[in-house]
């Protein structure tokens, strides 16, 4: 589903990222792993437009996205939920919600709309009982779940995580993992990112480690979780 | 017979002061939705309405399209200089920061005025009132017609902008750029789509105010910088980016003027409004509507 060939990415001269090939197979869960940073989050932007100095080929359904903007890629069916729960801290729940369909909200689709929203309600039931809230009054848990919900808005059929598990309480990190596992059941193509490496490995079925900006290891996420290396840099021991 | 005349005389101040006010209300309006967007200060933004009012008159008069038309024609003209301003002053700058950008609607202000001049001179201009000028007594208050379009057209454009960020996708996703830039995009907004539209909507708004203000005061194309000053204090006294706040602020600020001039000095006239300014700035900077967190200027 997305093929990733050789690409190069940073911040003005600086590549923070080099030369990175990976691939995520439809309906799987890739996971990307490593240390503070290794690039990660800007190999997630890279693919989903926001970091737009890049080079190389992102094939998203066989088509090369490389050269195109944020706002394109996100109709096209890849959705990034990014580092830090980006949320629009000043305005409503709801109102997240409903941006979310911003590239489909006309009268014609108000049936999927509505049904859709019913659905992240139904993820995330909290979310319905906040709904009139301003979401930066949220938990961190709560905005963790509504940028989720948001980025399920715009149809994605491929989700990028970015560290959904950063800053909170094991409870939640679990109740988050259950979703994130349920939406890949349900037919959802995932690519993770997190520092919590043993819990990522569990449910991907690949995993990448990278370091600083490379790829140095990749396989089967069972391979990996077994691999002494790994447990001895990542899985503490 | 002696208070039957003073009050009539407050009572004419504060009419007055209203319209006035309705005017800085419009211009603080415009400042709000650009910053809404951007938390861009558009400071260009008296130039839209100083060229509405001189396009009016130019349709209207020199011209001879009926009013209406002429009125149409400037609000298009006025709306395309605001889009130009963007996409010339605005877009191309590479690695921009808010005072960079600030700086850049300086610039353009200083052109559009010079080329106003340029187009008209120096002098200035007078407008047919929209309704004639049979001014309309009540109680010993004059009230002229054009006073009643003055407010009407607040009440419609506050109404309208309110309708259209509260309840329209394409408004909310013009705060949502302000907001949150990068999430915007990642939902499929064209943030700077919605930019260009932000100074289109102002610059609209900037020329009905400048339309309606010619009938009253005349207008010439040195009348930008101090409209957007007043423009600006009532935005900042009202709470930078509040709709409700900036029609308050504009109406205080009018009304301070107005009884200001006719019961103290009428020679500080425009000081006013500048002392409550900088009042405001000392005391709540976050103004009469505001909260501290939407007005701190996040990227300065
Ligand atoms: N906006 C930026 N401008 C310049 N350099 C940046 C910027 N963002 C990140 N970097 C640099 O790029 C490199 C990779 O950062 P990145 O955020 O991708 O790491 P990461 O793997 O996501 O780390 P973490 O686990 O801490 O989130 C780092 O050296 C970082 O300092
Ligand atoms: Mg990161």
């Amino acid at each position: 589903m997305l093929e990733i060939q050789n690409l190069t990415a940073g911040y003005g001269a600086i590549a923070a990222i080099r030369e990175i090939s990976l691939e995520v197979p439809e309906g799987k869960v890739v996971s990307i792993i490593g240390a503070n940073g290794a690039g990660k989050s800007t190999l997630l932007k890279a693919v989903s437009g926001l970091n737009n100095h890049r080079s190389g080929r992102i094939l998203f359904q066989g088509k090369n996205i490389v050269d195109m903007p944020a706002n394109r890629i996100v109709s096209l069916g890849l959705s990034q939920v990014a580092e830090g729960r980006q949320i629009f801290a000043h305005m409503t729940v709801e109102d997240n919600i409903h941006l979310g369909a911003y590239l489909y909200y006309r009268r014609s689709n108000k049936r999927e709309i509505r049904d859709r929203i019913e659905r992240i309600y139904e993820l995330f039931p909290i979310l319905s009982k906040r709904a009139r809230q301003i979401s930066g009054t949220l938990s961190g848990g709560e905005q963790q779940m509504l940028a989720i919900g948001r980025a399920l808005m715009t149809r994605p059929r491929l989700l990028l995580l970015d560290e959904p598990s950063m800053g909170l309480a094991p409870i939640v990190v679990q109740e988050i993992f259950h979703t994130i596992e349920r939406l890949n059941r349900e037919g959802m193509t995932i690519l993770l990112v997190e520092q919590n490496a043993r819990a990522a490995l569990q449910i991907a079925d690949f995993a990448y480690v990278l370091e600083t900006g490379r790829v140095v290891l990749h396989g089967p996420a069972s391979d990996l979780i077994n691999d002494n290396q790994i447990k001895e840099a990542y899985l503490g021991g | 017979m002696e208070t039957i005349s003073a009050a009539s005389q407050l009572f004419q101040f504060i009419v007055t002061g209203l319209t006035v006010g309705a005017i800085y209300a419009m211009v603080a309006i415009g400042f709000n939705i650009i910053y809404n967007v951007t938390e861009i200060i558009n400071l260009a933004q008296g130039e839209f309405v100083m060229l509405g009012g001189l396009i009016m008159v130019f349709m209207h008069v020199t011209v001879g399209l009926p009013m209406i038309l002429a009125f149409v024609t400037a609000v298009l003209l006025v709306t395309l200089t605001g889009m130009l301003l963007d996409r010339l002053a605005i877009k191309p700058i590479r690695q921009p920061s808010v005072m960079t950008l600030i700086i850049a609607t300086i610039a353009a202000s200083i052109v559009i005025k010079g080329t106003a001049m340029l187009i008209w001179g120096k002098s200035p201009y007078d407008l047919p009132a929209f309704s004639g000028r049979t001014p309309i007594e009540l109680g010993g208050v004059i009230i002229q017609p054009q006073y009643l379009w003055v407010i009407g057209f607040l009440v419609v454009v506050t109404i309208g902008l309110t309708l259209f960020f509260n309840r329209t996708i394409l408004g909310k996703a013009m705060a949502a750029c302000a907001d949150n830039p990068d999430a915007a995009r990642l939902v499929g907004i064209n943030v700077q789509y919605m930019v260009l539209l932000s100074f289109a909507l102002s610059a609209a708004i900037g020329a009905i105010a400048g339309m309606t203000l010619t009938p009253i005061a005349l207008m010439d194309y040195d009348r930008g910088a101090m409209l957007a000053i007043k423009g600006f204090g009532a935005a900042i006294l009202g709470g930078l980016g509040s709709f409700s706040g900036a029609v308050l602020g504009g109406l205080l600020i009018g009304l301070i003027e107005s009884l200001g001039a006719g019961f103290l000095l009428s020679g500080y006239k425009d000081a006013y409004a500048l002392i409550v300014l900088l009042l405001v700035l000392f005391l709540r900077p976050s103004g009469i509507m505001g909260n501290f967190e939407v007005t701190k200027f996040k990227r300065f």
